[in-house]
């Protein structure tokens, strides 16, 4: 029962800790605002600067968990503070501190309303990145669903105080949709830590040794299991049926929120599907992986014609993001080490490029102050690098070669194709969807005449008696283009969009062995594809 | 010897009466309280009114943390040899869950009688000064009013012994071996408690109502109690729980007696512990007694009651389990719905709290009814947990007040967050605690009982009591929303500035509730040090 820490565990420990700490630091900073904006930037860089170390401490061929740390907690319920990491957690924590920097430069001048303070809003957002940390960190099953759960509540309060018009409603569903789901897993966490105790004659939530007896737990036992945990990730993942609370809480969720509500939160669910339900439930998994393909098949194709028929950007941006998942999730339970790694990457890449579509959308709420696409039209003209912005978005999110999204598409559809055709060509028809409801989305904001009532001003119909070239001054005051902040909020993603388009390997590296081992776990190997090979 | 060579006949008659062996070690607690409280009456008759309440108050204190004291000599020499003393006859039982409970029951008295102490948040005291007034007199305007502090509007001081009375009840109730002392503490517990109901201040025929409504009740409960025991007495010759245990194995006696004495017994010990369906009494009571006469009974009655009703059906009813269990089941599904669905249309805080009492009693009976070493350490630790928890709440919602008093309807905590960030923040965290967020003690406690339960083979128990938990946490959200997500109230309430007393028993609370959430491994094994014992 005493405490193991191995080189390079306390990293993992400061990583969780650090944001906390810089969250008890900013809260009394209410008076103060910028203060705390810069006190809270500068833990968000200090974690980057841990995410880094914790890479490059990394071996991609060491151990299946590096970097670990057990200490006993609670020995009546045979848990354990236990932190470790695999090449998916890594990757997970990398984006994770890529995103909340950027993510507080965008929200940067966000107005507030007389009791809400940008010490709030900065202290939650940092106690939101230290429980998202824990969540992939934690190798012990009941201090993942500790950090699971208990990470609702910061993502509530920055919905329910900082969010839109509907942001209780878009609260309340949004805790109450993740918390059931979060319950049904906790009865089948409970489960384990019976099943468990039969085994092992003590009840136990080490990851590790759970993964041990996963194969001999009866499939029946399994199946059960599974479908406990399988619920609360395919609520947060989302996947269809089970998505309608995304789009409520992203389009009233803050833009900052809402990036790393879709960015990275709902990662959880996907990394859970690959961390939890695969090895702990191999026989389950393998005996439920259709139901699982059909519903992320359903998800790819009705994400995206519902994406196509939205009228809100903010909606649009989640429904995008369904589909998406549909993708990453048919990576995951296609059963490959190429479709799964695909499934990982595609996580970063969903993670970066729909990121930057949300703050992109969110630099053109901020200057039209409508959500609605129809009250946008030629912003192109006005604000051309914000425009710019815009398409490099949309393309890295449509998988144009060349972006990040399309390697890990591509890797995904091979990946999966030798095991499932038939779902992979129906998931493929979602790339063409894809590009319909992006370029459609773009062209009908960015190009044309300058139009809408967000751009062009409510007051200045058609009939204005202004000259073309005062209107054209009026319009160009009001629509702004970038300024030098949101152009250096854009420009990591940008930079990163590229990189991981035309050179992902540095990154895939450090997936492919963990996968490798995931596929061990579930007691399957890659499917041998036909004359020639790889 | 009585008698006597040359006795009287009479005398000679009877049987020699052998004095009973006493270990006044292990009973000191409780007879330091009982003694008290007949010292208490003596200061209410004696001491001048002036020195009343800080007599009072030094002397209630002064007996918890000398019983308290007295506990700790004893456990200390339990934990060594692990001695189950049965004394005065083989009527008390001073075994490990007793004295875990009255350790619990010592703790929470202590919080409890920090909020009926306090007089600066109501002026002159909760309670009223002269209980004889009749209710919409000018007198009792005059001692509502309570402004000015004189003679006829300072709180009267029976409340002390009142207090000291029912806890020493409550201490004998659940260490009773027998029936009939059982039923004597039973009565000893529940005569104060319906005069501390009438006792209230403010809004005195609420009050009034509240405490003849319990009273009838309870005096009907009391007779279906006193009626189990005359049949359980026909069936096994002897009130002594042992004896039934050993009545019940193999004889072929009448099961009927065994079970209709088994079903009345439980209404009520069900009734004391506001277990639904027998639960009607307790919104009422909750809202119409003064708040810290119902945070009393909110966490110290149930500690009684279900240790009352995990000693009688471990040790006298452990052989027919499989009989009675199934109808215990349907009262724990009946008992959780009930109070998670009427919960969510309760427009008074109080009442919330008293149909979320009635959920949280069959999350409590699903541990009492698994009978397993698991389930009796689980279902104690989570006795502690809920008691500071609803100890605290009730102790922030007599904070909350405008000109009447405290202002429990719910639309008036609109937008408390605004007015007063600290007291809407300690409610939120224990509202999350009721819910059963992780990082409280009501999610550990949930886990502890829920895990003994589906260990048990429970299963669907524990899964309709996640769902409960999951509806209840509706409810909880709801003044979340409310207090942080709302525009304030217009002439909404203010917040007192609460007195030592007041401040003392929240923090308390609040911080056992943490406590028992983030490092529970002390009270967890102390729980589970030792088992029944007779």
């Amino acid at each position: 029962m005493s405490s193991e820490v191995s080189s390079g565990g306390g990293l993992l420990l400061a990583m969780l800790l650090l944001p906390l700490v810089g969250s008890v630091v900013v809260v009394p900073m209410r008076s103060a605002p910028t203060v705390a904006k810069t006190t809270a930037m500068a833990f968000a860089l200090a974690e980057l600067v841990l995410a880094a170390l914790a890479w490059s401490a990394y071996n991609p061929s060491g151990g299946r968990l590096q970097l670990t740390l057990s200490i006993p907690w609670i020995p009546a319920f045979g848990t354990r503070f236990a932190l470790g990491i695999d090449g998916i957690a890594l990757v997970m924590i990398a984006l994770i501190s890529v995103l909340v920097p950027i993510v507080m430069g965008s929200s940067w001048a966000d107005k507030m309303s007389e009791d809400r303070t940008p010490a709030g809003f900065y202290a939650l957002l940092l106690s939101l990145q230290s429980l998202l940390i824990g969540v992939f960190v934690s190798t012990d099953v009941f201090l993942f669903y500790l950090f699971f759960e208990v990470m609702l509540v910061p993502m509530y309060f920055l919905i329910g105080r900082f969010g839109g018009p509907r942001r209780q409603y878009a609260a309340v569903k949004f805790f109450l949709y993740s918390l059931l789901g979060g319950l049904v897993m906790l009865a089948s966490v409970i489960g384990l830590f019976v099943v468990s105790g039969n085994r092992l004659g003590h009840g136990t939530f080490d990851w590790a040794t759970l993964v041990r007896i996963a194969g001999s737990v009866p499939q029946s036992t399994q199946i059960w299991l599974f479908l406990g945990f399988f619920v609360a990730f395919a609520i947060k993942a989302p996947l269809v049926p089970l998505h309608t609370w995304l789009p409520d809480a992203g389009a009233e969720a803050p833009i900052g929120v809402g990036v790393l509500l879709v960015g990275v939160m709902d990662k959880v669910g996907i990394y859970g599907f690959l961390r939890y339900c695969l090895p702990l439930f191999p026989a389950a998994s393998r005996a439920l992986a259709p139901l699982v393909l059909v519903l992320a098949v359903v998800g790819v194709l009705y994400g995206a014609l519902l994406a196509v028929g939205q009228s809100d950007m903010k909606r649009f941006v989640a429904y995008t993001s369904v589909a998406h998942f549909g993708f990453i999730a048919l990576g995951v339970f296609a059963f490959s080490t190429q479709a799964q790694a695909g499934a990982v990457l595609y996580m970063v890449n969903h993670g970066i490029s729909t990121g930057m579509l949300f703050i992109v959308v969110g630099m053109l709420i901020a200057r039209g102050g409508s959500r609605l696409i129809s009250d946008y039209g030629g912003v192109a003209v006005l604000a051309p690098v914000l425009s710019g912005m815009m398409l490099l978005a949309g393309l890295s999110s449509l998988a144009l070669p060349g972006t990040n999204s399309f390697v890990s598409e591509f890797l995904v559809l091979i990946g999966s194709f030798p095991r499932q055709p038939v779902f992979t060509i129906l998931a493929t028809s979602g790339m063409i969807l894809a590009a319909l409801y992006v370029l459609w989305f773009y062209q009908r904001l960015m190009h044309g005449p300058v139009r809408g009532a967000a751009v062009v001003g409510a007051l200045e119909g058609p009939g204005s008696t202004m000259a073309p070239e005062a209107a054209a001054q009026r319009q160009r005051a009001r629509f702004p283009d970038l300024s030098i902040r949101e152009v250096a909020v854009l420009v990591p993603l940008v930079v990163l969009i590229l990189l991981l388009g035309l050179y992902p390997q540095p990154v895939l590296n450090v997936i492919n062995p963990s996968v490798g081992a995931t596929l061990t776990e579930v007691g399957l190997s890659d499917p041998v594809v036909g004359q020639g090979g790889r | 010897m009585l008698g006597g060579e040359a006795g009287v006949g009479v005398v000679a008659q009877v049987p020699h009466l052998q004095a009973p062996t006493v270990d006044y070690g292990a009973i000191a607690p409780v007879l330091i309280v009982l003694g008290a409280a007949c010292l208490s009456v003596l200061v209410e008759a004696f001491v001048a009114r002036s020195a009343r309440w800080s007599s009072q108050v030094a002397l209630t204190l002064l007996t918890l943390g000398a019983a308290g004291a007295a506990l700790g000599v004893h456990l200390y020499s339990f934990a060594a040899d692990g001695r189950n003393v049965v004394t005065l006859a083989g009527t008390i039982s001073v075994d490990g869950p007793a004295l875990f409970l009255w350790g619990t029951l010592l703790a929470l008295g202590l919080a409890a009688v920090l909020l009926i102490a306090d007089r600066s948040v109501e002026p002159g005291g909760a309670f009223s000064a002269d209980a004889a007034v009749r209710p919409g007199t000018a007198a009792d305007r005059a001692q509502a009013e309570g402004a000015v502090r004189t003679a006829e509007t300072v709180m009267q001081t029976e409340v002390f012994p009142l207090f000291l009375f029912s806890l020493g009840g409550m201490m004998v109730f659940l260490a009773a071996n027998d029936l009939l002392t059982m039923f004597v503490a039973l009565e000893v517990l529940s005569l104060p408690l319906y005069l501390m109901c009438g006792l209230a201040r403010r809004r005195r025929l609420l009050a009034q109502e509240a405490a003849v409504k319990y009273f009838l009740l309870g005096a009907f409960s009391s007779a279906f109690f006193l009626y189990g025991v005359a049949l359980l007495y026909g069936y096994a010759g002897s009130v002594s729980l042992a004896r039934i245990a050993e009545a019940s194995a193999g004889s072929n006696r009448p099961d009927m007696l065994l079970f209709c004495g088994l079903a009345l017994l439980m209404v009520g010990l069900l009734f004391k512990g506001s277990v639904g369906p027998f639960h009607t009494w307790t919104p009422d009571v909750y809202q119409g007694a003064a708040t810290p006469v119902t945070a009393f009974m909110a966490a110290c009655t149930k500690v009684a009651a279900f240790g009352a009703i995990l000693r009688v059906l471990t040790v006298a009813f452990e052989g027919t389990r499989w009989e009675w269990r199934g109808l215990l089941w349907a009262v724990a599904i009946a008992s959780m719905v009930i109070g998670a669905v009427l919960g969510l249309t309760q427009t008074d805080v109080k009442r919330m709290i008293a149909y979320s009492s009635v959920a949280h009693a069959g999350f409590l009976l699903v541990g009492a009814i698994a009978l397993t070493a698991q389930g009796l350490s689980g279902t104690m630790f989570y006795l502690l947990a809920y008691g500071f928890t609803t100890l605290a709440a009730f102790g922030v919602v007599t904070l909350v007040r405008n000109a009447d008093g405290e202002a429990t309807h719910l639309s008036q905590w609109a937008g408390l967050a605004k007015r007063s960030p600290l007291t809407a923040a300690v409610f939120a965290f224990l509202l999350f605690a009721l819910a059963g967020i992780p990082l409280t003690s009501g999610f550990t406690g949930k886990f502890a009982v829920f895990s003994a339960a589906l260990a048990d083979g429970m299963a669907p128990l524990v899964v309709i009591a996640l769902v409960a938990s999951a509806v209840a946490a509706f409810f909880y959200l709801r003044v979340v929303v409310l207090m942080y997500f709302s525009e304030p109230a217009i002439d909404g309430p203010t917040v007192s500035v609460p007195g030592a007393f007041t401040t003392a028993a929240i923090t308390l609370g609040v911080v056992v509730t943490l406590l028992l959430g983030v490092v529970p491994t002390f009270a967890l094994n102390w729980a589970a040090l030792g088992a029944f014992g007779s």
